[in-house]
């Protein structure tokens, strides 16, 4: 049993880090002017990244899951899990999980030229900005979505439940928590009061070791679930990460304080986009009634 | 990432199964859990039969993806579990491999695999729980012999056990973690008075161990004088690490149970109760996956388990109580009845998040060591 990651994988999750850190939007995840404030810019969107698609794109971002024939590289979940966990870290904008799951269908999605929305659940995420729009999107209307990184539509029917985007969307809340994990202890390693670093306070200490706990869990779950493509292992895996992204994302808030309440930090970012993927394919309630059914099975 | 197993593994689970389906039958009844003379002997005749079947030193010996076969195994075919075995098996059994002399490991652990000798653990004491090097039962040098007194609390299978792993202090006057040694204190020496002590669930688990002037010889000495703190921390990684695989088996048998129990009580149309018993699903999953990361990454390494098992235990130890209280939610009124299933386990969870090492260590520990914040005072 090789569970770890191997060289090749390894290497992978490398590339995906050095091609999202040196897109255009790299760093600046600080600036309030990366991405319009509600109380500015009214009806103002975010905007795609088309560049750092297009580099997702010839990296084989959307494409690795295909055959090598069919201009991919014929790898498995694990590898996607791998490529999402890492998008979903540096809050990769965009639907990445609807343009990959598109890849091989709508010519031009593999490669990245072409940004395909798709209803996951009962939201589009992206609509109105995709150049292909896929199933279920009928009727949808726009929401103000909470995250200001995400457009909203709302659809009247619920799409159907895939386990593959479950899957991703696992992968990405991973990457988020464990993120938000890296912020929290950074921040108490250096933030000082009552002349010590906030870190050394165990009421701090505690929260930190939760989020490594949940994430480290979580991880154990997603990585597991890539490799079985087991269905009741992936719903398994969606509620551990959702629950290590969102409750790591408040208590990673908690952490910065004031400062994590201000619309400059980072961490209410990753604390909304975590509640947008939480609500795709039917959300926590359907996973837990999966499991349920699976115990009496 | 790769979840299979080899060829030579797949066979070791074959043969063991097998093995398991004959022999099992063939076991005594279990002993009531309040007769310890019967347990000693139960347990030890379970260790004798790994023995003679080659399995005894699964825990020591074996790569770290057997031992996890063969305690998944040995759980799954309802086999006994190590009970009175267990600090020979997993704390002084692994300590004296590592830290012992030629000697010492001739004289130990040969009737530690054979279940012949029972082993405890003589760690706590009144004033020393959490801050175990806060440690006062004294040893004195006297000739070959240290000469010890004081107090030890807590400590399992105290009333049967033929040897205790024992920590003392041998250098009062340095630093509290320096002067510590690592003592195996035969129990039947004079000068040992054991009492037993009631545990919430009404068994006698654990006892106090009052030690006055015992002489204990020098040559029982584990690793160097002072040098004890050491080698405790190589036992307590072992009793962090593969430990609680069975269990986690078994608290997902229990969630089976517990659902069809849910459904004959007609509490399975209740959706609060029917997500929590999802959500337990996924947590014991998760657990069981997070067992193969540990295990597979301590295939790579040591051998030995790191910090990573206080990731593991702060986890288990809470889903662990969480099931038995869906389990309480589920009896209603009969999780007042001690001869329900379910009940004694309940109460037995609770030591989980307090024995080796409560929650709030293990999370001083993933904090400090894995995470890197500054020490507290
Ligand atoms: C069922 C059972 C079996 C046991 N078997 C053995 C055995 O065989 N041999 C043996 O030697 N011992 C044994 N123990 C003892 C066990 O290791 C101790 O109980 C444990 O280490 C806690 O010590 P304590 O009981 O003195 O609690 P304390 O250390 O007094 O702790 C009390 C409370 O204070 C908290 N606390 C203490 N220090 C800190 C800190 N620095 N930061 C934050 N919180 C803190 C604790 O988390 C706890 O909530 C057993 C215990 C149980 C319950």
């Amino acid at each position: 049993m090789r569970f770890q990651l191997t060289m090749e994988q390894r290497a992978l999750r490398t590339a995906v880090r050095g091609v999202i850190g040196r897109g255009p939007s790299a760093g600046r995840w600080g600036p309030a002017a990366q991405f319009p404030a509600p109380l500015e810019g009214g009806d103002a969107r975010p905007r795609l990244d088309r560049a750092l698609w297009r580099a997702l794109g010839e990296l084989g971002f959307f494409s690795l899951r295909l055959s090598e024939a069919d201009g991919g590289a014929g790898l498995g979940l694990p590898e996607a899990a791998l490529a999402f966990e890492e998008a979903g870290r540096a809050l990769v904008r965009g639907p990445l999980v609807a343009t990959h799951l598109a890849a091989g269908e709508v010519p031009g999605a593999a490669t990245g030229e072409v940004v395909v929305a798709a209803a996951d659940g009962r939201l589009v995420e992206w609509l109105a900005e995709a150049d292909v729009v896929r199933r279920g999107a009928e009727g949808a209307v726009p929401l103000r979505s909470v995250d200001p990184l995400t457009p909203l539509h709302r659809v009247p029917a619920p799409a159907p439940a895939d386990p593959v985007a479950g899957l991703l969307t696992a992968a990405e809340q991973l990457g988020t928590a464990t993120r938000v994990c890296e912020l929290a202890v950074q921040h108490a390693r250096t933030r000082e009061q009552f002349g010590q670093p906030i870190g050394a306070f165990q009421a701090v200490k505690h929260l930190c070791a939760q989020m490594l706990v949940r994430a480290e869990v979580a991880r154990a779950a997603v990585y597991a679930a890539a490799v079985t493509a087991d269905r009741t292992d992936i719903a398994a895996a969606r509620l551990l990460a959702d629950e290590a992204a969102v409750r790591g994302a408040r208590d990673c808030l908690q952490v910065h304080g004031g400062m994590g309440f201000t619309w400059e930090s980072e961490v209410h970012l990753h604390l909304k986009r975590a509640w947008v993927r939480a609500q795709r394919g039917g959300g926590v309630t359907e996973s837990e009634e999966l499991l349920a059914a699976d115990l009496v099975a | 990432m790769d979840l299979s197993y080899t060829p030579e593994e797949e066979e070791f689970r074959a043969r063991l199964r097998e093995w398991l389906g004959k022999v099992l039958p063939t076991l005594p009844p279990k002993p009531s859990p309040d007769d310890w003379p019967a347990r000693r002997t139960y347990d030890l005749g379970w260790q004798r039969m790994l023995y003679d079947a080659g399995y005894a030193d699964v825990h020591w010996d074996a790569s770290p993806t057997v031992r996890l076969i063969f305690l998944e195994e040995t759980e799954k075919a309802g086999a006994p579990y190590v009970g009175a075995n267990f600090v020979g098996l997993l704390h002084a059994g692994p300590t004296i491999a590592a830290e012992g002399t030629p000697e010492q490991r001739e004289r130990w652990l040969p009737p530690m695999l054979r279940g012949e000798e029972v082993w405890c653990q003589g760690f706590s004491e009144p004033d020393a729980g959490s801050d175990l090097a806060a440690l006062r039962t004294r040893a004195r040098r006297d000739g070959d012999d240290y000469v010890v007194s004081g107090s030890k609390i807590w400590t399992s299978h105290a009333e049967v056990a033929d040897w205790c792993e024992l920590l003392v202090r041998t250098g009062p006057a340095a630093p509290k973690h320096r002067g510590i040694s690592w003592l195996a204190m035969p129990m039947s020496l004079p000068g040992i008075t054991v009492r037993p002590l009631r545990t919430l669930a009404g068994s006698a688990e654990f006892a106090e161990v009052f030690l006055d002037e015992v002489r204990v010889p020098v040559a029982n000495r584990v690793g160097d004088e002072n040098d004890g703190w050491r080698v405790t921390m190589v036992t307590l990684s072992f009793e962090r690490g593969t430990a609680f695989v069975g269990e986690v088996v078994a608290c997902r048998r229990v969630l089976g149970e517990l659902a069809a129990e849910a459904r004959r009580r007609d509490c399975w149309d209740d959706p609060v109760l029917r997500r929590r018993l999802g959500r337990l699903n996924a947590e014991f999953r998760g657990l069981w996956r997070l067992i193969q990361w540990n295990v597979s990454e301590a295939e790579g390494g040591s051998g030995v388990p790191g910090v990573g098992g206080s990731v593991f235990k702060l986890r288990y130890s809470h889903a662990r109580q969480e099931l038995y209280d869906v389990a309480a939610d589920v009896l209603g009124e009969d999780a007042l009845d001690l001869d329900r299933p379910w009940v004694p386990d309940r109460l037995s969870s609770l030591a989980y998040t307090i024995a080796a090492g409560t929650s709030q260590i293990q999370q001083n520990i993933v904090a400090e060591r894995i995470l890197g914040l500054p020490k507290g005072r």
